[in-house]
């Protein structure tokens, strides 16, 4: 069927009120007797907090309330498994930056003068700054929950046998690899505004990717009644997970209009921004597989090692997500992941787009490509000859419902010229290629409930105009304007005539939150369901009107008309008008839960998605072997996407992958000083980022499969097209020099190492050379699914 | 100020993106660092590009300020507004209005820049959403409009 809507470049819906001011973000907003709240942090990584005197503070004319840890006592946190967090520290402080206070004034410079007047008595604690440390150091613990000393979690999981997988193999490659851990940097510093009324309700409006999340945790904290909250998410100016956990801010400024009864407003300084965090874990991996001569993959083990920061967030998530999306790009027939995640006093790390997924891609990626120069092998053919089938079931349960790889490979191969290239082009030039994988959603919600993820209620006005109500966040994604693309092709209007209200958990029905790639699929297919009801609805008053079957009309061009003879018809408005008298008040409701997963161990909650979106890359860079300093040329980069709902926007989202994978992969790193535990860079300047000086052309090709669960067949797009990028151009700069930096960023003094290893012999690569000794727990071991079961074995 | 005159008396620290935001309630104009490090707060004075979070008003007396509220043209938007909405330059929006008004410093300075030209002149404003592609498709799109206009 030939879309109207779908497909079409159109531009969002919001995006010129972006263009003109006229958009509201958090910190623009300004109520009558608005108080300023600003957070005292703590100096020191790890300490005790003996004392704390607010009586000066107080004092202060023009501040209204200062509070500290004993006002908020109860402990939250993103995970029900990782409730560790205060809103404000009451007894122990665990790293630079930790909320330890909090004061409403009449202005910021008010506050900030009240917070130097806090006197808080710490007792210091040894700082555990590295993983190695934590690990060792067992007599100093950050928390007293976890799988061990300092270990917040420990998997070990195996999938078929992977010893008889090893033994059957004809080579056996293992490698060690680390990414550095990286931070959002959203342009708009968090904020927030809360208002309590006295009839005892509270308003919330935050620059959130989780307005659910965060709803329930002001409830749990504050002990309010969950019905007398209201949160709204501003529209959210860059997010990128950043903005995903419930944050103390929110839980603060919500106390403080509780106490002084006057709106309050806290907005981040960008120095906090850095150290609120929750960016990408740093990660040390080790990999290890064994291959037949040809390339096929006989068996996996995996190993990670999160330095996952202070406190819990996603943490017990992103370790599971370093391991389980291996298994969905290439055949793997035994897989054994192990994976730790390590408390230190550094600022937490969370989800990063690609969340815990990027570091084992980049590790397998290059691993791959490694394995190929050593048996002699095209590093294409190789992975290419052992794609995941569709559908199929991966050997740790995961189903694979579309797989548009095979397409992706060919178009980024053929493009770039990249066998003509590889291992080629003259010293100081090179190629190199990955592919990717990514989840559209995940299969089961943050905590546990049987209620759908994505709901959508639509309504139709007596003039033909359309109202989408829906809980999803537009963080500049444009979930905003896919609602709208959407229920304008079901029910044959533009978007212009449709009004979108998302985000406010008063008007809306929920929807989880912008995390995971989740909302095109799960409120696009909520919003279908909606749609078709009304439009159901529609037909059937325009086909009494009309005297034509139901079956034969037509919504388009804001007409309903007989498709046989397309002049017999109703304007959508007079249809509504005709299906409202008929039925009633016409309003609708959608709601979508992703298909259950076959898998059933402890652990198969991470990784089913309704569908996976596949990707591949080639990269040509430019090294300096003088400098060290990498240029990137050229990015091809192909996405399987399901359906192209709005190309444009499917683009946009490529190119700020590939923008940010590219950051990843030379530059981005958040880095500590020793001992004391501060950000050696807090601010934009020092954390180096690409501008657009250091962006390359990038040449997009987008792949369309007509995924089985998708609205329309559509799959993810925001996050799975930077996961190639990284180990894309690891592979590119060793084909231009012949140095493997297997640790990222690849910075112009890891490059000029390299070099000079070389020159002296040395093999060239620069990277971790081990990983710690842990005793890790006897895997839990998983039946495969039958198809898994009798794999081949060596061949005969 | 846009075109008008407001005479204000407001503390001689306050920046010109705080007086912008808190005392004229023009919220268009954004900050990320209040440091000079993001370009967000970008205004135009005497038509160049001015950082908002490193300029004091009191310095500026008598000088005409634009910011993102006064780019549009009787209700219409400016080509530039119109080409971002089209090309995908927006995504959070969040860095928008100052990279629409450095583009507009530049357009006005060099109706046919280069690519390598626009990216320049956009150098130090930062955004992390669209990898800045579509952001310059953005301005060469503009640009050519505005020279269809004039010709
Ligand atoms: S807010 Fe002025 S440059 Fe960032
Ligand atoms: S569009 Fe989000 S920072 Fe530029």
């Amino acid at each position: 069927m030939a879309f109207e809507i779908i497909g079409k470049p159109l531009p969002k819906i919001d995006a010129l009120p972006k263009c003109t001011g006229e958009t509201r973000y958090a910190d623009d907003l300004q109520l009558p007797r608005m108080l300023y709240a600003k957070i005292l942090r703590s100096p020191h990584a790890h300490a005790r907090i003996r004392r704390i005197d607010v009586s000066r503070a107080r004092a202060l004319p023009g501040v209204y309330a200062v509070i500290t840890g004993r006002d908020l006592p109860t402990r939250f946190g993103i995970l029900p498994v990782s409730q560790d967090e205060e809103a404000l520290c009451a007894e122990k402080v665990r790293f630079v930056g930790d909320p330890v206070a909090a004061v409403a004034a009449t202005d910021e410079w008010i506050a900030e003068e009240a917070l130097r007047l806090i006197d808080v008595e710490y007792e210091l604690l040894p700082a555990l700054l590295t993983l190695e440390e934590a690990l060792r150091e067992s007599s100093v613990r950050i928390h007293d929950y976890g799988d061990g000393p300092n270990i917040h979690k420990m998997i070990s999981l195996e999938f078929g046998d992977v010893e008889e997988g090893f033994a059957q193999a004809d080579y056996v490659r293992e490698d060690i690899f680390f990414y550095a851990g990286s931070t959002h940097l959203p342009l708009e510093q968090h904020a927030a505004v809360a208002q309590y009324g006295p009839d005892g309700k509270l308003t919330l409006w935050s620059s959130t990717q989780t307005p659910h999340y965060v709803h329930r945790a002001l409830a749990k904290v504050l002990g309010l009644p969950p019905s007398h909250i209201r949160v709204i998410a501003t529209p959210v100016g860059g997010g990128f997970g950043g903005k995903s956990d419930p944050f103390s801010h929110e839980i603060v400024v919500a106390k403080l209009a509780m106490l002084t009864g006057r709106p309050v407003k806290i907005t981040l300084t960008r120095e906090e921004v850095f150290y609120v965090h929750r960016g990408r874990h740093p990660v040390l991996m080790w990999i290890k597989t064994g291959v037949r001569r040809d390339g096929t993959i006989m068996a996996m083990h995996v190993r990670s090692f999160l330095d996952g920061g202070a406190y819990g967030s996603y943490g017990v998530v992103t370790a599971y997500y370093t391991g389980a999306l291996q298994t969905v790009t290439y055949k793997i027939p035994r897989y054994k992941f192990e994976g730790v995640r390590v408390f230190t006093n550094k600022p937490p790390c969370g989800p990063k787009r690609g969340h815990g997924t990027p570091q084992p891609r980049f590790a397998l990626e290059v691993h791959l490509d490694k394995i190929a120069e050593d048996l002699e092998l095209d590093p294409i053919e190789m992975r290419r000859r052992q794609i995941v089938e569709a559908p199929s079931l991966t050997v740790n349960w995961l189903r694979i419902s579309s797989c548009g790889l095979r397409a992706c490979i060919d178009r980024v191969v053929e493009a770039s010229g990249f066998r003509e290239k590889f291992r080629r082009l003259p010293f100081g030039h090179g190629v190199g290629f990955a592919c990717s994988t990514y989840l559209s959603g995940a299969g089961l919600p943050i905590y546990w409930n049987d209620m759908p993820h994505s709901g959508v209620q639509i309504k139709i006005d007596r003039g033909g105009g359309v109202t989408v109500f829906c809980g999803s966040t537009d963080i500049g994604q444009g979930s905003d304007s896919i609602l709208a693309y959407i229920v304008a092709e079901v029910l044959g209007i533009l978007p212009e005539d449709i009004r979108v209200v998302t985000a406010d958990t008063d008007l809306t029905p929920v929807d989880l939150g912008s995390y995971s790639s989740r909302v095109t699929v799960m409120t696009g297919n909520a919003a279908v369901e909606a749609a078709e009801k009304l439009r159901r609805l529609l037909f059937r008053a325009a086909a009494e009107r009309l005297d034509v079957p139901e079956e034969q009309l037509m919504a388009r061009a804001r007409r309903i008309f007989d498709q046989a003879d397309p002049e017999r018809g109703l304007d959508f408005a007079e249809a509504a008008q005709l299906a409202e008298a008929r039925f009633g008040t016409l309003g609708a409701v959608g709601s979508y839960k992703p298909p259950k997963s076959p898998g059933r161990y402890k652990g198969a909650g991470v990784g089913p998605s309704p569908s996976y979106s596949y990707s591949a890359c080639v990269i040509q860079v430019r090294v300096d072997p003088e400098t060290g300093f990498v240029q990137v040329e050229k990015v091809w980069i192909a996405h399987d996407v399901g359906r192209v709902i709005n190309p444009r926007l499917v683009e946009g989202q490529i190119h700020g992958s590939v923008y940010m994978g590219l950051g990843e992969a030379l530059m981005e790193e958040q880095t500590f000083r020793s001992r004391l535990g501060l950000h050696k860079a807090p601010s934009m300047l020092d954390y180096k980022s690409p501008t657009p000086l250091e962006m390359p052309e990038v040449e997009c090709f987008l792949i369309e499969t007509d995924d089985p669960n998708g609205p329309f067949g559509a799959k993810e797009a925001g996050q799975g097209p930077l996961l190639p990028v990284p180990p894309a151009v690891a592979n590119a700069v060793y084909d231009a020099i012949g140095v493997r930096v297997d640790e990222l960023p690849i910075t112009p003094e890891k490059i000029l190492k390299g070099l000079e290893d070389k020159a002296r012999g040395g093999s060239g690569r620069v990277g971790p050379k081990s990983i710690p000794s842990l005793a890790w727990p006897e895997p839990i071991r998983v039946e495969p699914p039958p198809e898994w079961r009798d794999v081949p074995t060596r061949s005969s | 100020m846009n075109g008008e005159q407001h005479p204000l008396a407001v503390p001689v620290y306050k920046t010109l993106l705080e007086v912008l935001r808190e005392d004229l309630h023009l919220t268009g104009t954004k900050h990320g660092c209040e440091l000079g490090e993001c370009g967000a707060c970008t205004v135009l004075v005497d038509g160049e590009p001015v950082l908002s979070c490193l300029a004091l008003p009191i310095e500026l007396e008598g000088r005409e300020i634009l910011t993102i509220e006064g780019l549009m043209e009787g209700g219409r938007p400016h080509p530039l507004q119109s080409a971002f909405a089209e090309m995908g330059a927006v995504q959070c929006g969040y860095c928008t209005p100052g990279i629409v008004l450095s583009a507009k410093a530049l357009l006005d300075r060099n109706p046919m820049p280069t690519r390598q030209e626009i990216a320049e002149a956009l150098s130090g404003n930062l955004c992390r959403c669209t990898g800045y592609i579509q952001i310059l498709d953005a301005v060469e799109r503009a640009g050519a409009r505005m020279r269809e206009r004039r010709s």
